[in-house]
């Protein structure tokens, strides 16, 4: 499923991130393919809050539409 | 930047918001050089460091091309002798990553663990001497804020160490360090980075991943080792942090932060801070005194005179709206910025209002641009390179021309506000609000292309350090004086030179008909224009002196505040946008301003300025109307290409 079904409070992996900015600015904050991370908040309509660890991260809804991710 | 013979560079790196500053400050005291990084509105400070030279960069998670502040970062570690690394104990996973980078590029560095007591509030417990003999350099264990360790940070430069570079990065490197000299050119060649590709003469490497994933990897294997414990709870701030995202308590904050920065800049400091500057300080025994001095060898009726200290006198009115008026107002919007900075409030804004900025094609980043732009258009408008897509950067450089005024502009336009009552403040809101959007739906429509998402980092939650933000505060409020003076002097000159000639009268009398027929103001309001065309607040600091209606008030304010940026600005827009779209741009802040300006003043006018309420709820129903407009413009135009 893609990053953006998640719910509030959810662990999941990652899978693959299509962008490749992106993926390579993912892999700086710790967040690379195949990390498992908990979805901390989902604003309305909104970005999604992912936390690993002490790190949280902010990812607006249209990029979420296109990370898969898996439930873990 | 001099540095003395035999003196090293001895370079601050690390993560935004881990407490380089503080390093800076206590290693270096008084002697302290700031200036700006060429090409960019980043401050670099220098100091003396002993015999050596201390250079600060900008906190970066990894040193590349994404933007401005890697650059200046990327090309200040590969030229320092000794890196001292400070790592956000809090953060270590995402901190290493631009250790370990620095440590691949070969440089000698030493790291201070800053935040250390933090972290061990958060239940981690590193092991500080496994994670020194891992990365193979020295590790101190600091509390900044406390000065706990910086001294033995400060007695431990000489202590740095090449560390353990990662061995799949090391097989690529070595031939390529041969070739270059330079283990940290031969690094960001390999990584791809096409400034250092180019100035080496090489084609950009294709390896940028798969190094990152190798280094990212081996910052995991590391963390694995060294973190004995890791309870992650969820403390206040983190539950704060959640309500500042979330629209149905994250708005009311937002709205609460505002109304306070209003009550403050706007009330107090517009009100008692600048009636003292400007009113007893300035107008009553500066003023008289340099009229009296000068008086005595140029006679003030004379031409010269009234250039230099008549109505629009150099000496007397440049002087008296840079330091009496604006220096107070300008400090107050850079001050509540730093909070904001500072605090990790900025980002959750970010994240809070990304929705509504995807509506007009920009995403959550763009409100750090949009928010600078109430400190100055001009420096927002360099900052819009952080933007990824050269299609938000040419949205946001134009909505920061057109509709965000500047903390000059914004304070006295809030001073005036507050003197004609919070039914204009917020009709005003309401007015530069409906255009915001319209304008951003229109170009997010008809603009090819589709914008960038938003992927922005979310720093705990902390309170502000007061000698962050004074520093801060001080140095962006310096700079605007710096930058803004000489443009008022000129634009001083200007009006002066046209009220000695007469042309003063001629231009309000050729402006009348738009002025006078379609604004419906006092022709005189012609003179605040040509003023707003060197700075709005410029003309927005006319205003101060006229007496007008709360309505025609209103009016002017709208048009002003829509009005061409300052000099200052339109050069940055020249520069970064060029020529053509600059001039395009520049033409239509002119018939957008006059345009929104003319018809609040035609609905107010038609729809009874005798009873205020009324006039205001109509104003209020027309450009809620636009809005709405605007957005189904949006589906409509949607369905229309659909179909072609």
């Amino acid at each position: 499923m893609t990053l953006d079904k998640v719910r509030k409070g959810q662990q999941i992996k990652i899978i693959s991130i299509l962008d490749e900015i992106i993926r390579v600015q993912a892999i700086r904050f710790g967040i690379a393919e195949g990390s498992v991370v908990t979805c901390q908040e989902k604003v309305p309509a909104g970005p999604i809050v992912l936390r690993k660890n002490n790190q949280e991260i902010a990812i607006g809804r249209n990029l979420a539409n296109k990370i898969d991710v898996a439930l873990n | 930047m001099n540095i003395p013979e035999g003196a090293k560079k001895i370079v601050l790196a690390g993560n935004p918001n881990a407490g380089k500053s503080v390093f800076f400050n206590y290693f270096t005291g008084l002697y302290v050089d700031v200036s700006n990084y060429p090409g960019t509105t980043l401050e670099i400070s220098y100091g003396e460091f002993e015999k050596n030279v201390l250079i600060d960069t900008p906190g970066v998670y990894g040193i590349s091309s994404f933007n401005d502040e890697e650059r200046i970062a990327r090309d200040i570690i590969l030229s320092a002798d000794i890196v001292i690394n400070v790592v956000n104990a809090v953060n270590l996973e995402r901190d290493l990553f631009l250790t370990q980078q620095i440590i691949d590029s070969g440089k000698p560095v030493i790291m201070a663990l800053n935040m250390i007591d933090e972290a061990e509030k958060n239940g981690i417990i590193i092991d500080i001497d496994l994670l020194s003999k891992e990365l193979g350099i020295p590790v101190i264990p600091t509390v900044a804020i406390k000065k706990t360790g910086l001294d033995k940070v400060k007695g431990g430069i000489d202590l740095a160490r090449i560390g353990n570079i990662c061995n799949e990065i090391r097989l690529k490197l070595d031939p390529l360090t041969k070739r270059l000299g330079s283990q940290g050119e031969a690094l960001l060649v390999l990584e791809g980075d096409p400034a250092v590709s180019a100035r080496n003469g090489m084609e950009p490497g294709s390896s940028r991943e798969e190094i990152y994933l190798a280094r990212r990897e081996r910052v995991n294997q590391v963390i694995e080792e060294v973190i004995q414990k890791s309870s992650s709870k969820s403390g206040f701030s983190n539950k704060l942090g959640s309500l500042m995202i979330m629209p149905l308590t994250g708005i009311p904050i937002l709205v609460a932060a505002l109304w306070i920065m209003y009550k403050i800049i706007g009330v107090y400091i517009a009100g008692n801070i600048v009636g003292f500057t400007e009113g007893t300080v300035m107008a009553g025994i500066y003023e008289p005194a340099v009229r009296h001095v000068v008086g005595q060898i140029i006679p003030n009726t004379s031409i010269l005179g009234k250039i230099l200290t008549g109505e629009f006198g150099i000496l007397t009115m440049t002087v008296t709206y840079v330091l009496g008026l604006l220096l107070p107002l300008v400090a107050g919007f850079y001050f509540f910025l730093a909070i904001f900075e500072d605090s990790g409030y900025l980002p959750r804004i970010a994240t809070l209002v990304d929705r509504v900025l995807t509506g007009i094609g920009l995403n959550g980043r763009a409100v750090i641009p949009l928010i600078l732009g109430f400190g100055c258009v001009t420096m927002a408008s360099i900052t819009t390179r952080l933007l990824s897509s050269e299609r938000e950067r040419r949205i946001a450089i134009f909505l920061l021309g057109l509709v965000i005024p500047c903390s000059a502009q914004l304070g006295v336009i809030t001073g005036l506000l507050a003197g004609i009552g919070p039914q204009y403040a917020a009709l005003y809101a309401i007015i530069i609000l409906a255009v915001l959007i319209t304008v951003g739906t229109v170009l997010n429509n008809v603009l090819p292309g589709r914008s960038a998402d938003l992927l922005i980092d979310l720093p705990a939650l902390r309170p502000p350090r007061i000698g962050n933000i004074m520093k801060k505060t001080t140095g962006k409020t310096f700079m605007f004086v710096k930058e803004a003076t000489p443009l008022f002097a000129l634009g001083a000159l200007l009006i002066s030179v046209f009220q000695v000639t007469g042309i003063l009268v001629y231009l309000q009398n050729l402006l009348a008909p738009v002025t006078v027929g379609w604004l419906r103001l006092p022709p005189e309001i012609a003179t605040v224009f040509i003023m707003g065309i060197v700075r709005r607040d410029f003309g927005a600091a006319g205003l101060n002196y006229m007496t007008l209606t709360p309505g025609d008030t209103l009016v002017a304010l709208v048009t002003l505040t829509l009005f061409v940026p300052c000099i200052a600005s339109v050069l940055v827009l020249f520069k970064e946008r060029g020529r053509k779209e600059a001039i395009i741009m520049w033409i239509a802040t002119w018939v957008i301003a006059f345009f929104v300006g003319g018809l609040v003043a035609q609905v107010l006018n038609v729809f009874g300025r005798s009873s205020n309420t009324e006039g205001i709820a109509v104003v209020l129903a027309f450009f809620g109307l636009i809005a709405i407009v605007s957005r189904l413009f949006k589906r409509f135009y949607k369905t229309i290409t659909a179909q072609i």
